[in-house]
């Protein structure tokens, strides 16, 4: 009962948050000096008459928080508007999300199982050779450019060719038994999740270790060994529930950070993600979809948050008892 | 001087700091060292491959380190243009030799470069870029942008957050209510979507220092939030101690008590936050500038000469593109490890980690 006041005391704690990122985003854009209307300016084809049409469609000629009022109406009813190419901006939105998502979601699943595991393991043999080179890979790890290691890797494609370069699917997707479709989809992901992987597994890594040696140093711990428990119980099932917990939290800015991330890894790798579309729409000043996806990036990274806290409810007695306000 | 005996007795720390020293100490002499001035170009010279130096003459001599030119032609086999040596003349790389005229330290006029070649000959230790500009020489111009552009934005970032978190914790109440909003409004927005689209809005008619200033308010406006919201934590725990009370009853106003008072006991966290936040500006800049919405060509910027890495036949064809990103590492590795040290040092209770 409790964990659904929660819930719907931080959904609505999210209503004013998007209020005030869509007023930056859009004054931002607005009030830049980019003419939304350039490119049919510039093409001597478009009548005055078009543009007016345009004009009047867009609502440009009416104040700016006129402006912003009819965006958000139109936004809260669903009604994203047109691309300046003349798409819906939200087929592009269903086409782009998906993508980001699932190469978000192969991303934490593959750091989750990898570094919590390593994370353990140094912690346990603190000192060790091991832990050693794991705290230098780490190092390389955080510090090599998403762009640059991207980079590296269409090298590495492209001399061995055992990777398909570019895009989420090949050119003859369509003809595709469901089968190969799934094996296409998952060399195409091999690539960007790789570099993704590597870049947040360093950090995850270092934190689980840090978590782990805190609450192996702990007091309820040396108890469990005095009192004989085997060294596998005390690991697994003293040590690692609480050396867990600070992680989820974590997981919300692992989210965050993965999605401003794989902006550039998507540029990069020419993967259809939404971090791709919103530097194309950026590069055309195209404002509908700048906004749009700037506020389907923000509502993904509330929720991936949202769902952090929630499962820190879940799987921590401590704060579910108390204080429910502000975590 | 303790922290400096601790960083000697940390030998990777130690590595570290000589790495940045060397780094920071080239680029304050870009000027002298490098054998091209930024703005040089050979347009007959495009993608042209680092000159080998040779100390060893062909009939086997030791003699001074020389290199030959190149000369470009077209090998219709390959159907692509390829570099030869000029084997006919030999150029001996020769110290303190005349070169383009400069400003040295931007104030002595000066001709003379650390290292260069007679008229008539090229010296390009790492290549050429497309518009056969000195691989070499615009690493280190550009590394002038790319290793300062996140210590002046901290410049910013930290006057910003200290005192928006230090007034927002406090005064507390509805203050804090909003201020803390709009600074979690902030950080709601995938960062490098706020990024991008503030540099997106910068009109292209700017000069070069106009684009430079206005990248690194870019770069503060995105990190502040983040910073000021920790600073807003301590100072609600910091109010509440006896020393401000004190102040309080003595009648120090409450700007005062901000920021002579309660401000300066976050002093040890402000430095570990300023050590560790470096390495993600030089990376916010690399990116942009990659993006082509940072630092314009002509300048240099690492992040800008990376930007030509992308083409599929220059990464596999032209390797010594991708030195500008082996610089990014280093430097970002190294800020990384120093960092480490000073917090093991200010803040012994993460030691653990």
């Amino acid at each position: 009962m409790k964990l659904w006041r929660y819930i719907a005391k931080r959904l609505l704690q999210t209503v004013p948050l998007l209020i005030i990122v869509s007023l930056i985003s859009f004054f931002i854009i607005r009030l830049s000096p980019i003419d939304p209307l350039a490119e049919l300016r510039l093409n001597p084809s478009i009548s005055q008459e078009t543009l007016d049409k345009e004009i009047k469609r867009l609502n440009l000629d009416k104040p700016i928080g006129i402006q912003y009022l009819s965006w958000a109406k139109a936004f809260i009813k669903g009604d994203f508007g047109y691309t300046s190419a003349g798409e819906k901006v939200s087929t592009k939105l269903k086409e782009r999300i998906p993508n980001t998502l699932l190469l978000t979601l192969v991303v934490i699943f593959m750091t989750w199982s990898v570094g919590i595991p390593l994370g353990i393991i140094s912690a346990y043999k603190k000192e060790s050779a091991f832990d050693r080179l794991l705290t230098v890979t780490a190092s390389i790890g955080m510090a090599i450019p998403s762009f640059f290691f991207a980079i590296l890797m269409l090298i590495f494609a492209v001399k061995t060719g055992w990777f398909p370069v570019g895009g989420l699917t090949s050119y003859n997707f369509n003809d595709m038994s469901f089968g190969n479709k799934c094996v296409d989809i998952i060399k195409h992901l091999v690539l960007p999740s790789f570099v993704l992987f590597t870049i947040s597994l360093s950090g995850l890594q270092r934190q689980m270790r840090a978590n782990m040696l805190e609450v192996m140093d702990s007091d309820y711990i040396k108890f469990a060994r005095a009192k004989g428990l085997s060294e596998f119980k005390v690991v697994f099932k003293h040590a690692l529930r609480n050396a867990v917990n600070p992680m989820i939290t974590l997981l919300g800015f692992e989210f965050a950070g993965l999605l401003s991330g794989a902006a550039l890894t998507e540029y990069v790798f020419q993967y259809p993600g939404l971090g791709r579309l919103i530097l194309e729409a950026v590069m055309k000043s195209d404002i509908n979809l700048v906004m749009a996806s700037l506020m389907m990036g923000t509502i993904m990274l509330i929720t991936g948050n949202l769902i952090a806290d929630i499962l820190l409810m879940i799987t921590d007695p401590r704060i579910r008892g108390v204080n429910n306000g502000i975590v | 001087m303790e922290l400096f005996n601790k960083i000697y007795k940390d030998k990777f720390a130690f590595g570290a700091f000589l790495v940045l020293a060397f780094l920071y100490l080239i680029i304050l002499f870009a000027d002298f060292i490098a054998p091209y001035s930024s703005l040089y170009s050979n347009r007959d010279m495009s993608y042209a491959p680092p000159s080998k130096i040779y100390t060893i003459t062909e009939d086997g001599r030791i003699s001074k380190p020389y290199t030959y030119n190149y000369i470009r032609e077209y090998e219709p086999s390959l159907m692509q243009t390829i570099y030869k040596q000029d084997r006919s003349t030999k150029y001996y790389i020769k110290p303190f030799v005349k070169g383009e005229k400069y400003k040295f330290l931007g104030i002595i006029p000066c001709d003379r470069h650390l290292f260069g070649v007679r008229e008539g000959g090229y010296i390009y230790p790492l290549g050429t870029d497309i518009n056969g500009r000195d691989v070499f020489s615009r690493l280190l111009f550009g590394g002038r942008i790319s290793m300062t552009i996140g210590f002046l934005s901290l410049f910013i970032v930290f006057p910003i957050g200290l005192l928006y978190g230090g007034i927002s914790g406090y005064f507390g109440g509805i203050i804090d209510n909003i201020m803390m909003r709009f600074a979690e409004a902030i950080m709601a927005i995938p960062s490098f979507y706020l990024l991008i689209i503030l540099a997106a809005i910068l009109p292209s008619g700017m000069t070069s220092i106009q684009r430079f200033c206005l990248i690194i308010v870019i770069l503060a406006l995105i990190g502040w939030a983040g910073f000021a919201r920790v600073i807003r934590g301590m100072v609600l725990s910091i109010k509440n101690e006896e020393f401000v009370q004190a102040a309080k009853t003595i009648g120090a106003s409450k700007l005062r008590i901000i920021t002579k008072h309660i401000l300066p006991q976050t002093t040890s966290y402000v430095i570990i936050a300023l050590t560790l936040s470096v390495p993600s500006y030089i990376l916010a800049e690399s990116g942009l500038s990659f993006l082509g919405l940072g630092i314009q060509q002509p300048d240099a910027s690492w992040g800008n000469m990376l930007k030509e890495a992308q083409e599929f036949t220059n990464i596999l064809y032209r390797p010594w593109l991708l030195i500008p990103g082996l610089l990014i590492f280093t430097a970002v590795l190294s800020f990384n490890l120093l960092g480490d040290a000073i917090r093991d040092f200010l803040d012994p209770k993460s030691k653990i980690r």
